[in-house]
């Protein structure tokens, strides 16, 4: 991206005043070297999402921003639907409420190291991956709609999962307002036999040691000591929330087109919130994110399984679970006002500061964990929601590394089985059902999460904890 | 001549579809074969069991949008790939074959999974005397 199109307000905030339509002006917070290494589409992308009606303060891109669908990936706006704000299909994403939670082991490096391929074992046979994968669960319609109603609390009624994980996941594991009615029954047909499976691409299940602290008070907060070994989930909801998205941004062009909204690009396709099909897709959305903390219970309860089978007395306890693409309603404070608003987070990953209300006690003071999945060849980041953040930019940050390389370059330069052999040399255990897979996914092919992280730092977005890096990497 | 072809165009975190043919029912079967080869390669899938199927939509551009979210959804739930495409089309209205097999993780090596088709880069249009139909697939 050209920076000259911007107005700098600090080394890592950037501002594009209100022009040609604009209603508010655009922010990206970002260190001069990532915002030139951004595709100019995001420029573009953020400065239309600051047309859409009834957006509230500014269109917002995070330190890792890139070419998403109409909403830029890494970008935040909400709406205020008093004010005829709308929602929009493409600023949540295909993949409702894809997210990452990390959890403790009680695992010593050394017992981890001793049996490293043999944990790699258990757990890629242990938890489905890939393409084509399916689970053991297999949803009847009585069964889908309590699940898409319960979210990770259902999978704990049903016996995966522990009771306490629920304090440790947003919205306590239950999304309120899901509605299973308005999820079509292709989404719940390609969702009956999904539960508890990873998915492909850049999902992926990780063992991981902590190799570097950062802020010490709140690392000792979260349970984040240097040489832990952590276990991290990153996945999504699905094939049901695939449909969903599909479904709604078709059907979003016209709504827009029925209320009079001029879309500056088809893509950002929206309903107003007030209307039938944006009540309809709120209500199919929460009932995916549900979808994707049920996913993402069992799969840590097929993860203790596995990690129990080798180690009895790991402690696996949940330190805690993000989702990086949704909307949702939350209360922020507006020129000394409190107010309702709709948040859309694409790409981005919510970050309240210390004392949110939403926080569970024990982590109040020090601010919400935010997880940041890195490549499986790289580092893994944990920081923490500020204060500051919360004026910023609704209290989000961003969400991971973002491609520099589409996944056909990557084929072209690197081979899977190499992949495979390099990270093993450097003591990284890979399994995977897809050697193409790995090489769409080569680390090389990702941008430096590290300088995503510290812009994010800089700008005041969140803090840095810790540091953590792969030792296994099972990816679908 | 025949003119019937495919090719992939770059998007950063995904990747575009693009069919050619002399007809516009050809260009959609060469962009279905695209998105495949998204997949895994066309070679390594035998053209068994043909499943049917039918959209109908306003104009070209969504109906595309629908065939290949049709196509996405065979794939998912009958956890099949395809590699033969025969589509026709009139008016609005699309009837076609999709034929393949049921996947086979070591056979197929599929590197992803694909989530949908976009409105993104997607459109339908005459070029040079030929049909190209196209868009961004998230996967």
């Amino acid at each position: 991206m050209d920076i000259n199109q911007l107005q700098r307000i600090s080394n890592n905030e950037w501002q594009i005043d209100a022009h040609a339509g604009m209603r508010v002006p655009a922010l990206i917070y970002a260190s001069e070297a990532l915002i030139e290494d951004m595709d100019e589409k995001v420029y573009q992308q953020v400065t239309n999402v600051a047309r859409l009606p009834g957006i509230v303060k500014a269109s917002y891109a995070m330190p890792d921003a890139h070419w998403g669908y109409g909403f830029p990936i890494g970008g935040v706006a909400a709406f205020d639907a008093d004010q005829g704000g709308v929602v929009s299909a493409g600023g949540v994403g295909f993949d409702i409420s894809c997210g990452v939670r990390t959890l403790h082991t009680g695992l010593a490096i050394d017992e981890v190291m001793a049996s490293q391929r043999a944990l790699a074992d258990l757990l890629y046979q242990h938890v489905p991956a890939g393409l084509g994968s399916t689970g053991n669960i297999h949803l009847n319609n009585k069964q889908m709609k309590a699940m898409l109603e319960g979210g990770a609390a259902w999978a704990i009624d049903r016996g995966y999962g522990e009771r306490e994980d629920l304090l440790r996941i947003e919205e306590q594991g239950c999304m309120p307002g899901a509605d299973p009615s308005q999820v079509s029954q292709f989404a719940k047909k390609r969702q009956q036999n999904e539960m508890g499976t990873l998915g492909s691409g850049n999902h992926y299940l990780e063992v991981q040691k902590v190799v570097e602290i950062y802020d010490a008070d709140i690392a000792q907060r979260f349970g984040v000591a240097q040489d832990d070994i952590k276990i991290s989930i990153h996945c999504g909801s699905r094939g049901l929330g695939h449909q969903i998205g599909t479904e709604f941004l078709k059907l979003m062009v016209a709504s827009a087109k029925d209320h009079g909204i001029k879309l500056p690009d088809r893509e950002l396709a929206c309903a107003p919130i007030l209307s039938e099909v944006g009540q309809q897709y709120l209500g199919a959305m929460r009932a995916a994110i549900n979808c994707a903390l049920a996913n993402r219970e069992i799969i840590t309860h097929l993860t203790r399984e596995a990690v129990h089978r080798l180690f009895p007395q790991a402690k696996l306890d949940l330190l805690y679970d993000v989702s990086h693409n949704t909307c949702k309603q939350e209360q922020h404070e507006i020129d000394g006002e409190k107010k309702q608003l709709y948040v859309h987070r694409k790409g981005a990953t919510r970050a309240f500061g210390p004392g949110h209300p939403e926080l569970p006690a024990e982590l109040r003071e020090a601010g919400q964990p935010v997880l940041i999945g890195g490549t499986m060849g790289t580092a893994s980041y944990i920081l923490a929601g500020t204060e500051q953040g919360m004026n910023l930019a609704y209290g989000s940050a961003c969400h991971g590394a973002g491609r520099s390389m589409s996944r056909r370059q990557a084929t072209r330069q690197w081979h899977g089985g190499q992949v495979i052999q390099d990270l093993a040399e450097r003591g990284i255990v890979i399994r995977s059902p897809s050697k193409r897979g790995v090489a769409e996914e080569a680390p090389g092919a990702y941008k430096d999460v590290s300088a995503v992280v510290a812009s994010a730092q800089a700008a005041g977005l969140a803090r840095l904890v810790a540091r953590l890096e792969p030792l296994i990497c099972i990816k679908g | 001549m025949n003119a019937a072809r495919w090719e992939h165009f770059e998007h950063k975190a995904d990747i575009g579809i693009r069919g050619y043919g002399n007809t516009l029912a050809e260009a959609f079967e060469q962009a279905a074969i695209a998105m495949t080869t998204v997949v895994t390669d066309l070679s390594l899938i035998h053209a068994v069991t043909p499943i049917h199927i039918r959209c109908a939509d306003r104009d070209h551009d969504t109906l595309f949008y629908d065939w290949i979210n049709a196509l996405i959804y065979e794939m998912a739930t009958r956890k099949m790939l395809f590699s033969q495409f025969n589509v026709e089309i009139d008016q609005e209205r699309l009837s076609a074959t999709a034929t393949g097999e049921a996947i086979d993780i070591e056979q197929h090596q599929p590197s992803v999974e694909i989530k949908g088709a976009t409105f993104t880069e997607l459109g339908v249009y005459q070029e040079d005397g030929l049909w190209v139909a196209q868009c961004v697939i998230d996967v």
